[in-house]
């Protein structure tokens, strides 16, 4: 497989502030790719950087192959972005919205009713996008980026303020369009959105790329306890060696039948975050 | 031409329920219908609340409404969204500049037919209606351009439009203000209608309505290279 996006050594200064530094990674076609980090680390510039909204002062991003700063209405019409600031007609119906750019991107009307179905907004195409919740409106966004079967999807902060019903739905919406092959470059501070979604997460902090690869490889990294945490019917918990050393002490415990759960100590990605940086994700 | 013809589409849909901006596309014509038929004051020019309140609408209606879509568009970030899917800037303007265009000549259609023109007469106002519009929604796409936000452009466009809509009645009153005003298109624009009845066009009428669009070329030119449109 070749590679959608590339970053190579990317920097991005704003007001004399490095806001990007030597920001690097290559992404597969197909693959969901997560930008983990909190507020102000530098994602929608990135995402910016990424789609040719902004020109960056050193490095190469690259899109399909082609250098950013220099892609074409053509090439644009091969990549879907949904911003957190919506964009979308305010006046308009939630049909009318879509209509637009189905227009502008030559896609058959037909593909609007599909599209509303599928992110349970047809009942509403005839309402003003005025009149929408948040979640409608993150919904009908990213219908909207969906609208020209996109080569690369990417999402600022898709489902940001969102209930987790709304979160699960879109979710199972990108799950959807990974299967059809489209690459999604997501940027989010939800730590479980980034495990349960993403193939290769990066977290960022402080416009520095600090650690990249696979959600679960990387909180395998960090497990410096490399413990298992046995909790007893009783309520008590306790940590045993993850070694042949345990085996007789758990052994027991299963044939007293005291056992409620075992887990790993692996830690999660925020707390990865927190080891690497001293601070959280929010 | 198909990015154009749907952002017309849009732009037509969008108007019909932006009451702020549907406003001034019925506001004059409708003021024209009524004062016309309601008040008639002896040694009053002929036609004169239609020459009136069409020059006051070529000066105010095109030029706010096409500044307040496009700083409407940025400051909501659909133009940056638009300008990252398969549109060019050119197609844009067009799209939106003819909507605003094609809205505004039905209005100037409102005040023409207040006129009771004979045909000839009414293609003639029709016309110049039309190049004035022109000239309008030049400068308001130019402040539209250059605006981030709404407000930004209101308080540009209203100095702006108070000059272009008011001058030429002002300039009945004054003649320091009537040497000054006679540069600007609105006035042109308001001596040529004067003149509609005797279809006659006289060319410095004409040469100085040109001259006004090659120079509000510049500042549009310069406000896109500076701003852009996202």
């Amino acid at each position: 497989m070749s590679d959608a996006i590339t970053a190579k050594d990317l920097s991005v200064t704003f007001a004399g502030k490095q806001v990007l530094k030597n920001i690097a990674f290559a992404i597969q076609e197909g693959e969901i790719w997560g930008l983990l980090g909190p507020s102000g680390a530098g994602k929608t510039t990135l995402v910016k950087v990424l789609t040719g909204q902004l020109k960056q002062d050193g490095g190469y991003a690259g899109l399909l192959g082609k250098d950013t700063r220099e892609l074409r209405a053509s090439e644009h019409g091969q990549i879907g972005i949904m911003m957190d600031n919506f964009g979308l007609y305010d006046r308009l119906s939630v049909y009318n919205n879509l209509s637009f750019y189905a227009d502008i991107y030559q896609v058959s009307h037909d593909r609007i009713a599909d599209i509303l179905k599928s992110i349970d907004l047809y009942e509403a195409r005839n309402t003003a996008v005025s009149k929408l919740s948040k979640g409608m409106k993150n919904r009908l966004s990213l219908a909207r980026a969906l609208m020209n079967h996109p080569k690369i999807l990417f999402l600022d902060e898709p489902t940001s303020g969102l209930d987790p019903a709304t979160t699960r739905e879109i979710h199972a919406i990108l799950r959807e369009e990974k299967k059809k092959g489209t690459t999604i470059f997501l940027t989010t501070h939800n730590m479980f959105e980034a495990e349960s979604l993403c193939d290769h997460i990066a977290l960022l902090s402080e416009g520095n790329i600090i650690e990249n690869g696979a959600p679960a490889d990387i909180c395998r990294k960090y497990n410096h306890l490399n413990k298992l945490q046995v909790t007893l019917k009783g309520g008590e918990m306790i940590l045993v060696e993850n070694n042949g050393t345990s085996a007789l002490r758990i052994k027991e415990y299963l044939e007293k039948e005291l056992i409620q759960a075992i887990h790993s100590t692996e830690p999660t990605l925020e707390s990865v975050f927190l080891e690497l940086t001293g601070k959280g994700l929010d | 031409m198909r990015n154009v013809t749907a952002i017309f589409k849009k732009q037509l849909k969008d108007t019909i329920q932006n009451k702020t901006v549907l406003i001034q596309f019925i506001m004059f014509p409708l003021l024209t219908l009524v004062m016309n038929r309601t008040i008639a004051i002896e040694g009053m020019p002929e036609n004169f609340f239609v020459n009136l309140f069409a020059t006051m609408y070529i000066g105010m209606a095109p030029l706010t409404s096409i500044a307040a879509v496009i700083a409407e568009e940025k400051e909501k970030n659909t133009l940056r969204v638009l300008m990252m899917s398969n549109v060019k800037p050119y197609e844009y303007l067009l799209g939106i500049g003819s909507c605003i265009w094609f809205a505004c000549m039905l209005g100037a259609a409102v005040i023409c037919a207040a006129g009771g023109f004979a045909l000839r007469e009414g293609l003639a106002f029709m016309g110049i209606m039309a190049v004035g519009i022109l000239a309008s929604l030049l400068v308001g796409a130019a402040i539209g351009t250059w605006s981030k936000t709404q407000m930004m452009a209101t308080s540009i466009t209203v100095p702006v439009m108070m000059i272009f809509s008011f001058m030429p009645m002002l300039s009945m009153f004054n003649d320091t203000i009537a040497k000054i005003a006679k540069f600007i298109f609105s006035q042109q624009v308001s001596i040529m209608l004067d003149q509609v009845k005797a279809l006659r066009l006289e060319m410095d009428n004409i040469c100085i309505l040109a001259i006004n669009m090659v120079i509000f070329t510049a500042p549009f030119t310069f406000s896109y290279k500076k701003c852009g449109l996202a």
